[in-house]
């Protein structure tokens, strides 16, 4: 059996590779075609990354694209595509820093507070989409776009003084108030910087995600939905329960893409709280495979090609070239991978016939497991 | 067959069309060198009209308008297939489909006619329209390469016979001196297995009762339909209740109900006592319904997930694939290395996907797996369809096996043989009712295939005269 296994591992590792390199190489042809020297931008960014702050920034900005790939990975497993992870992630951003500032409790239970809030809000706002879906019929790529834009509007609304918001005095920044201290998570002190704490939560939460999808029913049924709605129904999952279910989950994990950065830093949401996490995190996860180990290496790339790109600017290139390779990125990976997977059924067949006619069956009498 | 029509390529070996040597990378080039393939599964688009489903693809022979309905109609008459060109795909029964994949193949000029399995959807009496058809076909000096796994047939139809048993010709024979017998013996090797069952275990302890089962199906001309409408029957302990039918009566509504995957608008469904008619399909499986699905590909298999994944699916909640909601993988890996075992489903292993695996070893996984949580009562919708013969021996005996102890089965088959040799007592569907029962031991294919039409009704005996049921009412199935 050992053979099957080896095979899918090394076709497992095929596609992210192949994606990955012709990503690279297409980077480079369109730098060669617009003019500009293809190898050098490439060659600042590595070198940026032996910064040690540039270091920092590359690890915080892995934890927070993890928890969004993973937030987007539990829809995809079971054929759901969860667009609005950046609406649910601004939102539950939102609402936990209102509700954090307004309330002081001893540590532990201010960030659990701030947490469940958080997680609350992201479940609440996928849910609106999973209602839909479940009875309706509405798409779900729709409706979570449409509450992107909905959220975008709700939280500005929200923001205005004369609501929730707060303006700094001296500045034209809107907050929404700072959480007090005790609210704070602590981090982890490096000569480069701060890492967030959170940033090992989310990573901890990789490890929750592998059990729960692999290790219980709850999981096999997910997994059997996404692989074959019809089959699932017919084992007895109950499709709308089941789209429901993923869909509160993968907001709440959502929810919990803001809290690294809220909960380590800025303490408070306000106009500057990065916009477009949530599409970043479909990349991450699409790259990853919906993998939990596949998603943390392709979040540290990502964050890499974000943060070290942004140093591109000093040295006289436009820094959207990090734009671009995580675009290119994103079409490597689906064309790859689908070759990849085309290429595995196929072969496989191919070989189980082999075996087959060689006579390496099961046998009846075989108690061992052949080949 | 995939070879020959230039799906798959060949290791070794030539094919000569008209005595010149071919190969074939696509099923284009077996196109062009005048070879056409009925499949056994139609590839027809049902919203589309015949003329559309015949040109479609082959728009660049006669275009796509009068030129080429006359063409379809010029095909039509000269073998007598009888298509209608501007009907819609969706409002033709399944013979008629049949003839326009013919249609479709003759219309793109092939000379060579390979069908699988063609007459494995359709009742006796279609099944001589298509022979008809195909007598016309030979006549005007068409080659039809016709695979089948039912021996009358090919004796009926075949000018010449070549048996192939895994992958190697094991013998040809003369229809004129055959015996079904005699081939069946090339065919595995030894006896031909038949579905009959001999001694009766039937009890007297209902096991199933399904009572006054109504549903209402909206079509897409917005004409409210009665899916199913009053059925009634019980199953009990031992027995095997078969139902006959024309595909599209309210068997697969029936099923649903019986699983709850859709909820009917009334009846009640009764389990060993227990009213099950509005638990969860989930709650029924744990009840010890067994479920053999008409389309294992839709409803059984994840197809790219592993064996022994494919072993815990519809029975996740139940040892020994999981304790106390926590999956036990080993344990489902041990078990499914069982059923390998024990149901002799040929596979290098059990980490391979279903995908890989063909359709004779997945149905015997699946009759394995539903087999392995000692089911009170078994549904199998079609258990052997597009199943080899020796597989399908064993599929027969696994139901014989559990009936003898005690399990109740609800058989829906398109194979008459099979629904008159296994079943205790047989029950017509048409267009969602129960309208005939029927002794198995004295009932002939015949007879049931009029019945399914809607021309008998009540109970069919095989020594009364069937003129009385045949009141020409056969032509309005047609005309559906």
């Amino acid at each position: 059996m050992k053979k099957f296994d080896k095979d899918r591992l090394l076709l497992a590792a095929a596609g992210p590779t192949l994606a990955l390199i012709s990503a690279f190489v297409l980077t480079m042809i369109v730098l060669a075609a617009s003019g500009v020297d293809p190898i050098d931008p490439l060659r600042i960014m590595i070198d940026q990354a032996g910064y040690e702050d540039v270091q920092v920034l590359i690890v915080n900005q892995a934890g927070i694209y993890f928890l969004a790939a993973l937030a987007v990975a539990i829809g995809f497993r079971m054929n759901l595509f969860n667009i609005g992870v950046d609406g649910q992630y601004r939102l539950a951003a939102m609402i936990s820093a209102v509700v954090g500032a307004k309330v002081a409790l001893t540590g532990p239970l201010h960030i659990l507070l701030i947490v469940l809030v958080a997680m609350a809000t992201g479940a609440f706002w996928a849910g609106i989409a999973g209602i839909l879906k479940a009875r309706r019929g509405v798409s779900e790529v729709v409706s979570t776009i449409m509450l992107n834009a909905i959220a975008t509007s709700v939280i500005a609304w929200l923001l205005l003084p004369k609501n929730l918001g707060v303006q700094p005095a001296g500045s034209n920044d809107l907050t929404t108030g700072d959480i007090p201290e005790s609210g704070w998570f602590p981090a982890l002190s490096l000569p480069g910087g701060d890492i967030y704490g959170f940033t090992f939560v989310a990573f901890a939460l990789g490890v929750v995600y592998w059990f729960v999808l692999n290790r219980t029913r709850f999981g096999f049924d997910l997994r059997a939905s996404g692989a074959s709605e019809s089959a699932a129904q017919a084992s007895g999952v109950e499709p709308k329960k089941m789209i429901m279910t993923a869909m509160l989950i993968s907001g709440a994990v959502a929810g919990l893409t803001g809290m690294p950065l809220l909960l380590g830093e800025s303490h408070t949401y306000n106009l500057s709280f990065p916009l477009g996490i949530g599409f970043t995190g479909i990349t991450v996860a699409l790259l990853g495979r919906n993998n939990p180990v596949g998603i943390f290496f392709s979040a540290f790339l990502l964050a890499f090609i974000d943060k070290s790109s942004a140093g591109l600017d000093q040295n006289g290139y436009a820094k959207e070239i990090g734009t671009i390779m995580q675009g290119l990125i994103v079409i490597a990976v689906v064309v790859s991978y689908e070759l990849v997977r085309r290429y595995g059924i196929r072969r496989q067949q191919q070989k189980v016939g082999e075996e087959l006619a060689a006579g390496h069956a099961l046998k009846t009498d075989n108690k061992e497991v052949a080949a | 067959m995939k070879i020959l029509y230039g799906m798959q390529k060949p290791d070794e070996g030539t094919i000569a069309v008209d005595g010149e040597q071919v190969s074939f990378s696509s099923p284009a080039d077996a196109i062009a060198r005048g070879i056409g393939m009925v499949h056994q599964h139609f590839m027809l688009a049902d919203n589309l009209t015949v003329l559309e489903n015949v040109v479609l693809g082959g728009e660049k022979l006669y275009g796509i308008g009068s030129k080429a309905r006359k063409k379809i109609l010029e095909i039509s008459d000269a073998y007598g297939l009888g298509v209608r060109p501007d009907a819609l795909v969706e409002d033709l029964g399944v013979a008629d489909r049949q003839r326009v994949e013919i249609l479709k193949v003759l219309y793109r000029g092939a000379r060579t006619l390979i069908l699988d399995e063609p007459t494995a959807v359709l009742v006796p009496q279609e099944v001589d329209a298509l022979f008809d058809n195909l007598r016309e076909l030979k006549a005007e000096g068409l080659t039809v390469i016709f695979i089948s796994h039912k021996l009358g047939e090919v004796l009926k139809v075949a000018d010449d016979i070549t048996v192939i048993r895994r992958g190697t010709t094991v013998g040809t024979a003369d229809p004129k001196t055959a015996t079904t017998k005699q081939l069946a013996e090339l065919m595995v090797g030894s006896e031909l297995p038949t579905p009959e069952t001999r001694e009766s275990t039937v009890t007297d302890v209902a096991m199933l009762k399904v009572q006054d089962l109504r549903l209402a199906a909206t079509d897409p001309d917005g004409v409210v339909r009665e899916v199913l409408a009053g059925i009634d029957f019980t199953i009990h302990k031992g027995e095997v209740l078969g139902i006959a039918g024309v595909e599209g009566n309210g068997q697969t509504e029936l099923i649903e109900a019986l699983m709850g995957m859709s909820l009917p608008d009334g009846g009640v469904i009764t389990l060993d006592g227990k009213d099950i008619s509005t638990a969860p399909t989930r709650k029924r499986r744990e009840g010890g319904i067994g479920y053999i699905p008409e389309d294992r590909h839709r409803h059984a298999l994840l197809l790219e997930s592993p064996l022994w994944e494919n072993r815990i699916l519809g029975h996740v909640t139940e040892a020994p694939n999981s304790k106390r909601g926590i999956l036990d993988p080993k344990a489902a890996r041990k078990d499914t290395e069982r059923i390998v075992r024990e149901y002799d489903v040929r596979t290098p292993g059990i980490e391979v996907t279903a995908a890989s695996l063909s359709g004779g070893n997945q149905q015997k996984l699946i009759v394995g797996r539903e087999m392995s949580h000692s089911p009170k009562f078994l549904i199998a919708a079609h258990p052997t369809r597009g199943v080899d013969v020796g597989a399908q021996a064993q599929i027969w005996d696994a139901i014989r096996e559990a009936r003898r102890e005690g399990l109740a089965v609800l058989l829906i088959s398109a194979d008459l043989d099979e629904l008159i040799g296994l079943s205790d007592t047989l029950r017509v569907i048409y267009r969602g009712r129960l309208v005939a029962d029927a002794d198995p031991a004295t009932i002939t294919p015949e007879e049931l295939g009029t019945a399914m039409t809607g021309a008998a009704r009540g109970h069919l005996d095989a020594t009364d005269n069937p003129s009385a049921a045949a009141d020409g009412d056969t032509t309005e199935d047609e005309a559906r």
